[in-house]
């Protein structure tokens, strides 16, 4: 099925070649979940430290483990980041 | 010296400088800086008197580690009656200053009275006066730094000063120091103005001493910086993207507002944010983002150093401004940007450099701007107000000609001046002005994120994410994450967050510390700066009292309960679309909840067992 994905700041480095500045639609298998997905694009746990499906918030740990992703979903990810 | 022990006192009408004893009963309860200071303007000023008239005073003060080897240890801050608000103003600054004044020997300087005619304060060490600014008045910010350091000859000197937008009665004119330091919310800068004082130079060589506990303190700050370094936030992702990195996490959570808030959402987030900024550009294969910078003793540096491209139409013909300087944090790109609808990064880097040079704050005259555009849309006003400029959402031109024709007194500029609440007044549409208390909004929708809404509801200086950042745990995950659209727990959250902060805002320390420190990071490292007790529990009262202290002036100025509500846009008009879609703020839930985490009573008094339990 196909996914979109974005990948932000010091994350865009994993994103595979494509002309957006953050997004990609990319291949992926039927069942996969979010945790196998961020770590298909070589994200660590550590790394992945804000992530939304479709704008909303997924804990890590069991969350994403256990959270399939469908037709069409947009995962952001972003590393540690704060501002103010 | 952790504190110096000693004031300043200036008294522009007599045009006398004397010093003073600090008084050591009152630093035991409130610290320093914004505590203290807040202190004796509340001792020494009508809550009631008019914050442009000669009775109300304007203090410059330090914290006790301000000037030391902590980290980020070089804020100063500015504490008034604020013009914008007519509410207590706290405005927090870093850069060099701060430091520069403790090096000269002093914890603060109070200005009372108003000079005649307009002057700058000469600081250097013990020796203070006041000297002729007529050659500096109608001069801008840059200009008047410029030619204080000419006059003086001294590199070292450090300048705070006000810019043409202060002199010309802008009710958010901040005062700037190191050119691209501000005091920016809530109208210091014009207090400053009111005062003919148009700068205040110091140069100090008496460095620190009298540390309580030398060997603590050294072994405290040391293991701060070394949490800095380590962690994820303070140690790579605030010095390489700066606060800008916001941009897109805020826009993509649905809590970005656009378009003076009519909209959440904007399109053309991704265009002004940090990653834009770190992109070569076509013309000459240079980003925007220069480098990054630290302001004194600070070993996160998240600053923003910024060029803007010298072939884009608001700097093409000016060579002055080709050359780079403070660069955009994110709510002034928010307000200047999203709130105004425009995606043209570089058109507003050059705008946020006119607001540095001219001295005002970015987040009130973006959205006040941004209010102006929604009347100018309604066609509530014409070119006839805005001096001929067609002034619609996301018009780059139209923004950079309005700026310019604002920073030097041209048409519409008296309006804009008084910010969103008393425009949109003056035009009979009070509902479009999106203020607490006359203060426009940060980058935040209370509709999306219900924490940082009941943050800026109950805000002493009117609306600002910096007395409470909930966002930090809302959003950031920072120390824990709660949930955006939950109202349960928030009134406790939001309590932690403002007392947490106004004791961080009292030692010398930049709150961005605190995604990395706790109180048991800060407490030690006061503790052994500071003669007393300085524990954490010690601390946390600290910053409980200040804020008490500060809702009792507000309360003796003339606030009630009414006074902590949100413009009703965000109470009724639901979001349209994004993840956050049908939400409003649920502040009615919460405000009940946060008047009794406070022991306050139901209408928003301080009952006399809670102002006992503080010494207040
Ligand atoms: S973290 Fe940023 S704002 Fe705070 S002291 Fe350091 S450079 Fe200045």
């Amino acid at each position: 099925m196909n996914l979109n994905i974005e990948f932000y700041a010091s994350l865009m480095k994993y994103l595979p070649p494509g002309k957006s500045r953050f997004r990609r639609e990319v291949k992926v298998d039927d069942d996969i979940t979010l945790s196998r997905l961020i770590s298909q694009f070589h994200i660590s746990e550590a790394e992945a430290h804000l992530v939304l499906v479709n704008g909303h918030f997924v804990n890590c740990g069991e969350d994403r483990a256990q959270r399939k992703l469908t037709e069409g979903d947009t995962v952001s990810i972003w590393p540690p980041v704060a501002g103010g | 010296m952790s504190w110096t022990r000693k004031i300043l006192r200036v008294d522009l009408s007599k045009g006398s400088c004397k010093s003073e004893p600090l008084n050591m009963e009152w630093a035991k309860l409130y610290l320093g800086q914004r505590g203290l200071a807040s202190k004796y303007l509340s001792e020494e000023v009508d809550p009631k008197c008019d914050a442009l008239g000669p009775d109300n005073k304007m203090i410059m003060a330090t914290g006790p580690l301000t000037g030391t080897m902590a980290s980020t240890g070089g804020r100063y801050s500015v504490i008034t009656k604020g013009p914008l608000t007519g509410a207590i103003a706290c405005s927090n600054s870093g850069g060099f200053f701060g430091a520069e004044l403790k090096y000269a020997g002093w914890d603060m300087i109070i200005f009372e009275g108003k000079s005649d005619k307009p002057v700058y304060l000469l600081v250097q060490d013990d020796k203070a006066e006041l000297r002729s600014a007529e050659h500096l008045w109608g001069k801008t910010a840059w200009a008047t730094d410029d030619s204080i350091h000419a006059t003086h000859q001294d590199p070292q000197m450090r300048v705070a000063c006000i810019g043409r937008t202060a002199e010309n009665g802008c009710l958010y004119a901040a005062i700037m120091n190191d050119r691209h330091r501000a005091a920016g919310r809530s109208g210091v800068g014009t207090v400053m103005a009111s005062k003919n004082l148009k700068a205040v130079a110091v140069r100090g060589t008496q460095g620190i001493g009298n540390v309580d506990d030398a060997e603590a303190f050294a072994s405290a700050t040391n293991d701060g910086k070394a949490v800095l370094a380590e962690n994820a936030v303070t140690g790579q992702g605030l010095p390489a993207y700066g606060t800008q990195v916001l941009m897109n996490v805020i826009n993509g959570v649905g809590g970005l507002p656009a378009r003076n808030m009519r909209d959440v959402g904007f399109e053309g987030a991704e265009h002004i944010s940090a990653e834009a900024m770190a992109e070569p550009r076509k013309s000459d294969g240079k980003p925007n983002l220069t480098t990054n910078g630290a302001c004194f003793g600070c070993t996160i540096a998240c600053g923003r150093i910024s060029t803007v491209d010298p072939t884009h139409f608001s700097v093409k013909d000016k060579p002055q401004y080709q050359g780079s300087s403070g660069g955009l944090e994110y709510e002034a790109a928010w307000s200047l940007g999203a709130d105004t609808g425009i995606d043209d990064l570089d058109a507003i880097t050059y705008v946020n450099f006119l607001c540095n040079e001219d001295g005002m704050d970015p987040i009130s005259y973006g959205a006040t701007v941004a209010a102006a555009m929604e009347m100018f849309e309604d066609g509530v006003i014409t070119t006839k107000e805005t001096g001929g400029i067609e002034l619609r959402f996301g018009d780059a031109k139209a923004f950079v000609a309005l700026t310019e024709q604002f920073v030097s007194g041209g048409a519409f500029s008296a309006d804009l001046g008084m910010g969103s609440k008393r425009l949109t007044e003056k035009y009979g549409k009070p509902d479009l002005s999106m203020t607490v208390k006359g203060q426009e909004f940060p980058a935040y929708d209370p509709r999306g994120i219900q924490g940082i809404g009941l943050n800026y509801a109950t805000s002493n200086r009117g609306a600002c994410h910096l007395r409470g950042y909930t966002i930090a745990s809302e959003v950031l995950g920072i120390p824990v994450k709660t949930e955006l659209n939950d109202t349960d727990g928030k009134a406790e959250l939001v309590k932690a967050f403002q007392d947490a902060t106004a004791l961080v805002d009292s030692a010398g320390l930049c709150i961005f510390t605190t995604f990395a420190w706790g109180m048991d990071n800060i407490a030690p490292q006061i503790d052994a700066a500071c003669e007393g007790d300085w524990s954490v529990e010690n601390c946390l009262e600290t910053g409980e009292r200040i804020w008490n202290m500060e809702r009792l002036f507000n309360e003796a100025a003339g606030f009630t309960a009414d006074d902590d509500k949100l413009p009703k846009r965000l109470l009724e008009e639901a979001i349209k679309h994004g993840p956050t879609k049908g939400q409003v703020s649920r502040l009615g839930e919460m405000l009940p909840k946060y008047y009794e985490a406070r022991g306050w009573t139901a209408d928003g008094k301080i009952p006399d067992e809670t102002r006992q339990r503080l010494s207040l």
